[in-house]
């Protein structure tokens, strides 16, 4: 029988981009997964961590073991709400006897494909030069992917999938994995730098020649759109599973 | 004082500026990497400083009284400084006893932390900055940006303008070879002239008793090599156990600070000169308190190599003063709010948590772990804008409670798309200040569920 997975589909991808969950769960499903989407999540509760407001936050990592425990495994198309499971959750649920086994089968959507699910290969075409933005949590959180600070043998399943996908061509960065400036509620506080955060990333990737900008967290590209779209730059914005599910 | 915000926005508007300011420092970090990637034992050298460090921290007491004993055996003066006001005291003191008129110092940014040369100013002392950046920001009457590199934020043809009003070099000259021959000639002479030396101290050895000085320029062995009296100053977080530990050290440094595989002079220092003086200032302000607690103490490994400040992406755009902080950047966004959390209560939030300080840092601070720590602190402590606190609470009862949360996303769909732009981008909403809000879907995620998968 195939693994159960309860599909998290964080609060603003829910609510504003359906079609990122749509693609997850048909990519998913392509390749036999048995999906089911718990109606009653709402948020994993980062912003509220991330501005240090935690006693609002206990509730709804309590309620996400609730919801989510019964699972096999746990998949999210956003690398940053997976590493608020499992990496920020320790002070609320440290010592709730499921948590460690939460920890250790939530994953993020790339991450279970190419693991679990051991896809290695996607078929289809996308005949475009493809930026690949490297989302800070998945990247130095989840260790997803190598980051450019630390030294060793450089690796990234997400990459290898979307390279195996004909047509793909990955453009090459100046800065190949520096944040591009959203940082949550830092996007609203400290606006005038995660601007120019957000305009150098953009920028690098036009420079690049990047036509379509794909990344593993929504919320990056969120911002980085609402600046190409404001400078109608002719880049088009795609979370990864977006690319995926345009091939099947 | 300013926030953070409000400054690094000052920053930001002279776009051209700021780029520059950025891309400066992005040189350095792409020098401090490919230093790094050509040695494959970079991660393990990085987990053995931190572990070594880790043990100093624990060990203080210890540490400090052996290397007090061994330095004391050496013919140096050890004293103890509680917090700034008692180092000045102590530096005063001794330069009174010793009738010292004039001081040449090498960087330190512990005496930056205690304001010590405008202390010994009001004294009638004179104290020159020999490291040449510090000396430019000095002559500017401003405190070093950068921990490092203290003059960063400037650029040559400025320093032309400086150089020209201090010390008469010609107008518009901007080439930095002719600057810097101008500026050692000037310094020199106040190297000749003076009649003590005081200098950072990189690392202390607690078995030996000795001491390193680490400097690019060599101002440090001049300073102290001209004159008598020699004084130390150095905060107590600066030991290491053994001699045997340094070359971790000093291979950790330099990389990280600048790419360089060591710097140009590694001083190291064993006691005073036959006929001279040397007084070691051991300074807490502080740090015992940080020392005593489990979440911040590992801000105490901290070696001040700047690498943190390179790669932060938010420092490169907002420049060291918008941190108003004697140490600016991620590492200073935790020591601040730690000195006063006040006062620095915008610093943890002047950050994207995006992790590369954590990565670059080569004694392995989890620095954007302690800054989220420091935002929950300033929270308890009551610190944080209403504003935010609000709109935290009404998210977190909303998020608990899945109908409202459905009903309040309903709504929007509903309203969003037919109010009139006005109403949407207006000085209220600061995303959409330079950027376009998403646009609004028809359904939500969970409303194409029910209606498209069969199963629930
Ligand atoms: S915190 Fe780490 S990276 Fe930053 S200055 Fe200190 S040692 Fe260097």
């Amino acid at each position: 029988m195939a693994p159960q997975v309860g599909l998290f589909i964080p609060c603003y991808i829910d609510q504003l981009y359906p079609q990122v969950g749509i693609a997850s769960l048909k990519i998913l499903e392509h390749f036999g997964a048995d999906v089911e989407y718990p109606e009653s999540q709402t948020c994993c509760g980062q912003p509220m961590a991330n501005t240090g407001c935690t006693n609002e936050v206990g509730p709804l990592a309590l309620r996400f073991l609730e919801i989510f425990k019964s699972y096999d495994a746990v998949v999210c198309p956003s690398g940053s709400c997976v590493s608020m499971v499992k990496h920020h959750y320790d002070e609320y649920l440290g010592d709730h006897p499921d948590y460690k086994r939460l920890k250790e089968k939530t994953f993020e959507f790339c991450e279970y494909l190419t693991g679990p699910m051991g896809i290695k290969k996607l078929d289809g075409q996308f005949p475009h030069k493809v930026g690949l933005h490297q989302s800070c949590h998945g990247l130095r959180e989840l260790r997803l992917a190598s980051s450019s600070e630390v030294v060793g043998e450089p690796f990234g399943n997400a990459r290898e999938l979307l390279e195996s996908i004909e047509g793909v061509e990955i453009t090459t960065l100046q800065r190949p994995d520096e944040c591009c400036g959203f940082g949550g509620t830092f996007a609203v506080a400290e606006e005038a730098v995660s601007c120019m955060m957000g305009e150098d990333r953009v920028y690098d990737h036009e420079q690049a020649g990047t036509e379509v900008l794909t990344a593993l967290d929504m919320s990056c590209l969120m911002h980085m759109d609402g600046i190409i779209r404001r400078q109608k730059k002719p880049i088009r914005v795609m979370h990864i599973a977006e690319i995926f599910a345009e091939c099947l | 004082m300013p926030s953070h915000p409000k400054l690094a926005e000052a920053f930001v508007k002279d776009k051209e500026r700021a780029k520059w300011h950025d891309q400066s420092l992005w040189f350095v970090r792409s020098k401090r990497d490919k230093a790094v990637h050509q040695l494959p034992e970079w991660e393990l050298l990085r987990e053995q400083a931190s572990k070594i460090k880790s043990y100093v921290i624990s060990h203080l007491p210890d540490l400090l009284e052996q290397f007090e004993k061994n330095a004391t055996a050496k013919g140096v003066h050890v004293h103890w400084a509680r917090d700034a006001k008692e180092h000045n005291e102590i530096v005063h003191s001794i330069l009174e006893k010793h009738q010292v008129k004039r001081v040449v110092k090498s960087k330190s940014m512990l005496t930056e932390e205690c304001h010590l040369n405008p202390y010994l100013e009001r004294h009638g002392i004179e104290i020159v900055d020999t490291d040449l950046g510090e000396w430019i920001v000095q002559l500017q009457d401003k405190p070093p940006s950068h921990i490092v590199m203290p003059a960063i934020h400037i650029k040559k043809e400025e320093i032309g303008e400086l150089f020209h009003e201090k010390l008469g070099t010609e107008k518009g000259a901007s080439d930095p070879q002719y600057l810097t021959e101008s500026a050692r000639q000037h310094l020199r002479r106040k190297f000749i002239e003076a009649d003590a030396g005081i200098t950072g101290v990189n690392f202390a050895i607690a078995d030996t008793g000795g001491f390193v000085v680490c400097t690019n320029e060599g101002n440090a062995d001049l300073g102290t090599s001209l004159n008598k009296l020699h004084i130390a100053c150095m905060g107590i977080e600066k030991l290491i156990p053994r001699a045997d530990d340094l070359g971790v050290f000093l291979r950790l440094l330099a990389r990280s600070a600048t790419g360089q595989p060591i710097t140009t002079y590694s001083s190291h220092f064993h006691g005073p000169k036959p006929d001279g003086e040397m007084h070691i200032v051991l300074l807490d302000n502080g740090r015992s308190e940080i020392s005593g607690s489990d979440e911040f103490r590992r801000s105490l490994n901290c070696i001040r190599c700047g690498a943190c400040m390179n790669t932060c992406p938010v420092y490169r755009r907002s420049g060291g003063y918008s941190y108003s902080n004697t140490i600016p950047g991620p590492i200073g966004s935790i020591l601040g709010p730690a000195h006063d959390t006040k006062k620095h209560s915008s610093l943890p939030f002047a950050c994207s948590l995006c992790a590369s300080c954590t990565d670059v840092c080569p004694v392995k601070i989890d620095l954007h772990h302690q800054l989220l720590t420091w935002r929950k602190e300033i929270r308890l402590k009551g610190l944080l804008p209403f504003s935010k606190r609000l709109s935290m609470k009404m998210m977190g009862w909303m998020m608990q409670a899945p109908r409202l949360y459905q009903f309040a996303g309903t709504c929007a769909r509903w309203v969003v798309p037919y109010l009139p732009r006005f109403l949407l981008y207006n000085r209220f909403n600061a995303w959409g200040k330079q950027r376009e809000l998403p646009d609004i879907p028809k359904q939500s995620f969970r409303e194409w569920m029910k209606k498209n998968h069969d199963r629930k």
